[in-house]
């Protein structure tokens, strides 16, 4: 359970840090009557759905974080056979990479107000992401015709069930997605879109550390790094 | 912009603030049933959770019939047994507590006490309430599947939850519940966001985080809490679902059932243990805080003082809620985990009663010579105290790993959960359902109907819960369908079990009484008035009762003070609304 305890300490750094511009320390029995000491508007400045969207992801790194607990304390059993990795991975990877980059050129050319190139790159973050869950479930299937089915060993178990709930958390950011890039096609001018295009990013960029987190898992990378982290600790 | 007052005693005009666009509904569809209103779906959440509640508690009366008259009703075999056991518990904690905590105050009071017009995703906020129905749905489709629910106990602990000797492990019951728990926790999670995110962003202007009721401080921790802890029981549900219907071995060690080898082998029971308890031990508090928050409101208003210590209810909600994190594995000291690990969380959990201790002290210094008016919300205040205090000193006997090993898995358990965490919340609950009641419909609730239900629900608890302490004492373990006559069951302990039960029959049928009272007075109530218990927060403020779409008329209200500026020496009356301004500053109004 240490990854997700190391997860959430990140997490309560993030809110004390939050917290200490609050002045909680206040005394407001002393304050009546003024409106607004300290700020008159008591909201922040950066888009609701924007924070929205952050707390959300805190949810969805504390689910894959707890995925990864489960993993690391799964494999510490005697039954655990590594899975090879498909070279197909590796494609995928790139394929979400350029994705992620897509979608920041959209965000930047959104920003310049150049709506042909955010038309553009929001098709090819678009295309790429597709193309990213294709070769997945291209990976799924040469895994399984080389014999390595879900329920044979721990490692497959896991390798099906993350790579899978990481799928479907890509395949509901394209929903979002197909609506952004099919306004943006509709013509709805750079100024409008900003914002959507703006929370597709931040979602993007997050799946793609996710990917690259449990790529590094099951290519056997991460034990390495915990084992190094253990020396340097003992 | 917003022009900043030349002095910070200058008040500021309402029409500063600035407004959201709200989504209006258009037909008799939208505004009753799927509704993007929070308060339509607070009564929506409160009314279903108290439905499937009410299952819970039939089956908690099926349960004591049978512990006090084992054999003299033949449907309640033990297989049915285990299956109302888990059910029982299952319902109460996540799909009534949960549910009517956050789903249900918090969204009826989070805008209402922040002066917002509704919450920030109100889309979601709908859905969040329809996907909840779903699970609820899902998991009472388990009585009507063949082989019935699953019968693991509340905890679903693997290998037994899947195996064929558990009832529903091999037919449907265990896979509907998992299925419904994922569900509930996709539901959670969108009002969760909403919860959290309308603290945030919705908060009326001059409401600072130090000017929110305490109300709304438990709710709003809790919701971080749950959305943070939730996600570790969505992991264990999908594993122990993959291991269930598609075979993988995350949780199931190599097993021999019935002479024939599964095909399981390897897995970690231990492992769903922690992840199951990582959610498990923060629920206890998600289930607390809100009520910790609410019963501070409670006790300040009937007390017409402010609260003690409002700075350090706040932190010690905080505290508490960060606490709650790292004590998990108490749960599990029985479990042949690390000894040393026992050590720790037994360290944590003895620490996280400083807090709570903090937060009793302050309730009663609110009290002490306090103006207190024993209304039925401030009997239910009091009663919450003296249990909750009760039922944390077992606690501390549990806490320690050495009294904890022989006093495991008996009904001293038993009796301390029910205690702190089944009747401590579930008298917040009605207190805050007489408090409040007159805001949702107008009017009072039926005063002697109410002190009968109190008394007979707070005597009636203890009665139940006290012996059992007793029979822990003695040995006798739960979870038994029959225990016969044995060391752990003379004919003495048996006497207190018939008596336990009908205990639990008369405080179940004052529920049916509080039940007729909340339908009667919807039409004979008495009426309320916008304000009738004289209290300072938003809700109370409003144009009309019950609040209209959009809450609050035209303009928003603006927050001057924080909520509990009860009996301040020269006010006119013994307490000022948090959006009145100072008199010398009315004034100042009104000329300009």
């Amino acid at each position: 359970m240490s990854a997700i305890l190391i997860f959430l300490a990140g997490l309560a750094s993030i809110i004390i840090w939050w917290m200490a511009q609050q002045r909680l320390t206040s005394k407001p029995w002393l304050e009546s009557a003024r409106a607004s000491d300290f700020s008159p508007i008591t909201r922040s400045q950066i888009p609701t759905a924007k924070i929205g969207l952050g707390v959300f992801l805190a949810v969805v790194g504390a689910l894959f974080t707890l995925f990864i607990s489960a993993y690391f304390m799964r494999m510490g059993l005697q039954d655990w056979w590594a899975i090879p990795l498909p070279g197909v991975l590796w494609v995928n990877t790139a394929a979400l990479v350029v994705s992620s980059i897509a979608l920041e050129m959209a965000k930047s050319s959104a920003q310049q107000n150049d709506a042909n190139a955010m038309k553009i790159a929001l098709l090819a973050s678009f295309v790429t992401a597709i193309g990213f869950l294709a070769g997945q479930l291209f990976a799924w299937r040469e895994l399984v015709s080389e014999g390595y089915v879900l329920a044979d060993n721990p490692a497959n178990s896991f390798f099906y069930l993350i790579t899978g709930m990481h799928g479907l958390h890509i395949l509901g950011g394209l929903l979002v997605l197909s609506r952004t890039t099919f306004n943006a096609w509709q013509g709805e001018p750079p100024k409008e879109a900003r914002l959507s295009i703006e929370l597709c990013a931040m979602y993007w960029h997050f799946m793609l550390i996710v990917w690259l987190v449990i790529f590094a898992l099951f290519a056997g990378w991460a034990n390495d790094f915990v084992d190094i982290c253990r020396q340097l600790l003992t | 912009m917003v022009n900043i007052p030349s002095s910070i005693n200058d008040p500021i005009p309402a029409a500063e603030v600035e407004d959201v666009e709200l989504y209006h509904p258009h037909s008799w569809w939208t505004t009753y049933v799927f509704s993007q209103d929070a308060k339509v779906i607070a009564i929506q959440y409160s009314l279903t959770a108290i439905s499937i509640g009410l299952v819970a508690l039939v089956l908690s009366w099926l349960m004591r019939l049978q512990l006090a008259f084992p054999g003299v009703f033949t449907f309640i075999d033990a297989d049915r047994y285990y299956q109302f056991i888990t059910m029982h518990g299952m319902i109460m904690v996540i799909y009534l507590l949960t549910a009517l905590f956050l789903g249900g105050f918090g969204n009826y009071l989070i805008p209402l006490m922040l002066g917002a017009r509704d919450m920030v995703f109100p889309y979601a906020n709908m859905l969040s309430y329809w996907i909840y129905l779903l699970a609820v749905l899902v998991l009472v489709a388990g009585f009507f599947a063949p082989g019935g629910p699953t019968g693991a106990g509340w905890t679903l602990y693997p290998p037994q939850a899947v195996l064929s000797g558990t009832p529903g492990g091999q037919d449907w019951g265990i896979i509907l519940m998992l299925s419904s728990l994922i569900l509930f926790i996709i539901g959670f999670t969108m009002g969760g966001l909403n919860y959290v995110v309308t603290v945030l962003q919705g908060r009326a202007r001059g409401m600072t985080l130090m000017r929110m009721p305490l109300t709304i401080w438990g709710i709003f921790t809790a919701t971080v809490m749950a959305l943070l802890a939730f996600p570790a029981l969505f992991v264990a549900s999908v594993m122990m679902l993959f291991d269930r219907v598609l075979g993988t071995s995350f949780f199931m060690p190599a097993i021999v059932e019935m002479g024939t080898q599964l095909q399981h082998g390897g897995g970690s029971p231990i492992l769903f243990q922690h992840l199951f308890w990582f959610f498990g031990h923060p629920e206890v508090y998600i289930v607390a805080l809100p009520a910790f928050g609410i019963v501070s409101d409670l006790i300040s208003v009937h007390a017409r003082k402010n609260i003690f210590g409002y700075r350090m209810m706040v932190w010690a909600i905080v505290i508490i809620g960060a606490l709650s994190f790292v004590v998990w594995a108490h749960h599990m000291y029985v479990s042949g985990m690390n000894p040393n690990f026992g050590f720790f969380f037994a360290t944590t959990t003895l620490i996280i009663a400083v807090p709570t201790a903090i937060k009793v002290y302050n309730w009663v210094l609110t009290l002490w010579r306090g103006d207190i008016h024993l209304t039925i919300p401030m009997l239910f205040a009091l009663g919450f105290i003296v249990t909750f205090v009760n039922g944390g000193l077992t606690g501390l006997f549990l806490g320690n790993v050495v009294v904890d090993v022989p006093l495991s898995d008996t009904m001293f358990v038993v009796a301390h959960f029910h205690m702190v965490m089944g009747v401590a919340p579930i008298m917040v609950i009605f207190g805050a359902i007489y408090h409040w009641y007159p805001k949702i419909t107008g009017r009072m609730l039926d005063e002697t109907m109410g002190r009968i239900h109190f008394w007979v629900t707070f005597l009636g608890a203890y009665l139940i819960f006290f012996p059992m302490h007793y029979l822990g004492l003695l040995g006798a373990p739960r979870r038994y369908y029959e225990l016969g006559e044995s060391v752990v069951n003379p004919p003495s302990a048996h006497d207190l079990n018939i008596f336990i039960t009908m205990m639990a029959l008369t405080v179940g049928a004052a529920q049916v009484l509080f039940l007729f009272n909340a339908a009667w007075s919807l039409r004979h109530g008495k009426d309320a008035g916008g304000n009738p218990w004289r209290a300072t927060t938003l809700e109370w403020q409003t144009p009309t009762t019950p609040p209209p779409h959009g809450n609050f008329g035209k303009e928003l209200p603006v927050v001057y003070r924080w909520a509990y500026d009860y009996s301040v020496p020269g006010a006119p009356e013994d307490f000022i609304p948090q959006n009145e301004p100072d008199p010398e500053n009315r004034s100042r109004e009104h000329a300009s």
